[in-house]
């Protein structure tokens, strides 16, 4: 199935900013972070399509993954 | 006398006299310090209806017992006063040096009245006061000013001035302070101006006793310890500034465009992305005294919009940028270096030229005022220069949004609470956020309970944006401990990585004040109510406890949270009720003794 992925911040050093892949049926966002060798230490907010998931979530056809590392402002 | 110099500066601006006075240790205690104790000081002597840009209104500077020591983050200072934008009780906070060294030259604030038949500034060198005329400074921006009187003071003077938009009495015209750290908000720069006050300045080389100095190190050191290893705090906020919020409310569906007409995603978010800023524009990183954070940044422009300044901020870029659909960084970056020179509130000024440009839009204001349109980013920078002037329609600009769209007979098209204009997060996509804008004490405000911290950061834990269940409780909370914060004198962005036990004992080291974490967060709950009060003898109730029916009525109309609208009806009775507020928002006797108030 084809998810697309966006990274931003620090996340993006020696990776990219979007990219659209496919991946098999049922992966889970953790799938896909233990792929991008992302440590847990550097995962903040995590959406799919612009709400919050966790790493168990399994996503599906033609789902946006966006990934932070933690990071606050205001 | 620990943390707390122990004595303030009384300046009357119409006989020209300055006096020092001694702080009343209960007060202290009781309102801890700056936005607090300069509350309690402002309403114990001026009248809630008082014209706040009459000689009767006065103007408070000041600092908390932590301002100038070693705790993290402790160089902030709060501006008290009536302000003239929505004519509530306005506490505008900055940092920087200035408050650190006014303690260090002896005092813990000053109260200014009256009005001075001349343009002066004052001039603090530790125990000698004056005041200067500033009719040489009079018409000049903050830059110009700033080193004008450091040249005719001293060189490590610090300075805090309003530019052209306070002395033209611009409704939203900040205080500035060391050139680029704001007092931004609710227009404390008019009452400045209002009183002919062009600038103080301040030389002070004395020191700050604090109560135990082992356990003040040690509450220090664990504080900076946790600052350091929390992610935000010591890696997160210090990379790409505050402007890593623009992908990040993009990306939830929460970044207002167009006057938050449409959907909250704008699609070339990326181009004024703090990762933008970072690969194209950044200089380097800035702290203010006494930071281990350093958000600041330092942002140079090439091309058409040359130049070399600080920010924007998220609030400024976002306002600036997407909601008047604006996507040259350089340029927003432009106009927020002009709001810096002529000391313009951002987050207002874009407010507005959002309102007006829908307006225009609409065929409710006529073209021939101006000529606004979306993504204009040339129009933009003319206007900013104009709005702080009052030049051609930027007159009309300068009196905010919602005065303009009520002269225009269609006030619902102003996107302000209590007549301030809203900061950077349509509240359709976070609950929480909502019911903080409709009860935020100087209205349309992100800082005084900022509940995009859970609901959308997931500090200090993840809360479902969506749903309004537990919000009016975990807002009260929020609320409260930012009135501490800002009264102790310290950072708000420090409540990142640091919660109630590490300020609640820094300010116990420091003070030598017996008392509890919950009797500190009760004192921000006092300080809450002691707004409240303030507003509800203004005239200024539950009423005004409402957003712009925009964002009640029209769902949001694309992103992750389409269709929303905020419903302020479930969690606003249940605030009260919580607050200890009857249902017309009024603190009930109960709790004013409670509060000891």
């Amino acid at each position: 199935m084809k998810i697309v992925v966006k990274l931003f911040a620090t996340l993006r050093q020696g990776r990219f900013k979007i990219q659209s892949g496919i991946y098999p049926e049922a992966a889970k966002v953790q799938d896909i972070v233990e792929g991008l060798a992302i440590s847990p230490t550097d995962l903040g907010i995590i959406f799919v399509n612009g709400k919050s998931a966790d790493l168990n979530r399994v996503l599906q056809e033609g789902d946006t993954l966006s990934i932070f590392p933690p990071v606050g402002g205001g | 006398m620990y943390a707390w110099i122990g004595q303030i500066l009384r300046v009357n601006l119409t006989d020209a006299t300055i006096k020092k006075e001694k702080l009343d240790p209960v007060l202290r205690r009781n309102y801890i310090g700056a936005r607090g104790l300069g509350s309690k000081l402002f309403m114990d002597e001026v009248d809630p209806q008082v014209d706040p840009l009459s000689p009767e209104n006065k103007i408070v500077f000041m600092t908390g017992p932590l301002t100038g020591t070693l705790a993290a983050s402790g160089g902030r200072y709060n501006v008290v006063t009536r302000g003239p934008l929505n004519g509530t009780i306005a506490a505008s906070n900055s940092g920087g040096s200035f408050g650190p060294e006014l303690k260090y030259a002896g005092y813990d604030g000053i109260i200014f009245e009256g009005k001075a038949e001349k343009p002066v500034y004052l001039w603090i060198n530790n125990a000698e006061v004056e005041l200067r005329s500033a009719e040489e400074l009079w018409g000049r921006n903050v830059p110009e000013t700033t080193d004008m009187i450091k040249q005719a003071t001293h060189e490590e003077a610090k300075v805090a001035c309003i530019g052209p938009a306070g002395e033209k009495l611009v409704k939203f015209a900040c205080i500035m302070n060391e050139y680029n750290r704001a007092a931004g908000r609710s227009g404390v720069g008019a009452v400045m101006g209002s009183k002919n006050l062009k600038a103080l300045a301040v030389r002070g080389t004395g020191g700050i006793k604090v109560a135990d100095r082992q356990g003040f190190m040690q509450a220090i050191t664990d504080a900076r310890n946790k600052l350091k290893a929390h992610p935000v705090t010591g890696a997160g906020l210090a990379a790409y500034g505050t402007n890593v919020l623009v992908n990040i409310l993009n990306e939830h569906g929460g970044l207002p465009v167009k006057n938050f007409s449409e959907a909250a995603v704008f699609a070339k978010a990326e181009n004024v992305s703090g990762e933008y800023q970072a690969e194209h524009c950044l200089v380097r990183n800035k702290g203010c005294f006494g930071c281990s954070i350093g958000c600041g940044r330092v942002s140079r422009n090439r091309g058409k919009y040359k130049g070399i300044g600080e920010g924007p901020e998220y609030e400024a870029t976002w306002g600036l940028g997407p909601n008047l659909f604006i996507d040259d960084f350089e340029a927003i970056s432009k106009a927020n270096f002009l709001c810096n020179e002529l000391g313009l509130d951002p987050i207002s000024l874009a407010g507005t030229l959002a309102c007006a440009t829908e307006m225009m839009e609409k065929g409710f204001i006529p073209w021939e005022k101006a000529d606004l349109r979306w993504g204009d980013a040339d129009m933009l920078v003319e206007m900013t220069i104009k709005t702080a002037y009052r030049e051609g329609f930027g007159d009309e600009l300068a009196e905010g949004s919602y005065r303009l769209a009520e002269k225009y007979g269609h006030p619902e098209f102003s996107m302000s609470v209590k007549k301030q204009e809203l900061p950077a997060y349509d509240p359709r996509g976070q609950q929480g956020i909502g019911l903080n804008y409709a009860t935020s004490n100087r209205g349309g405000c992100h800082v005084r309970g900022y509940m995009t911290s859970p609901e959308v950061l997931g500090i200090p834990e993840k809360v479902d944006p969506d749903s309004t269940e537990g919000k009016a409780a975990l807002l009260k909370i929020f609320q409260d401990l930012t009135a501490l914060v800002d009264s102790a004198g310290i950072c708000l962005f420090t409540t990142f990585g640091q919660g109630l036990p590490e300020i609640a004992e820094q300010l116990r080291q420091a003070t030598g004040l017996d008392l509890s974490d919950e009797e500190f967060l009760l004192a921000g709950e006092r300080i809450w109510n002691l707004e409240r009060s303030f507003n509800l003898q203004a005239g200024i109730s539950s009423k005004d406890d409402t957003l712009p029916p925009r964002l009640l009525r029209e769902p949001m109309k694309g992103g992750p949270h389409q269709g929303n609208v905020v419903r302020l009806e479930l969690m606003l009775p249940e605030y009260y009720t919580l607050r200890g507020w009857d249902q017309a928002g009024v603190p009930t006797p109960e709790k004013l003794q409670e509060l000891s108030l």
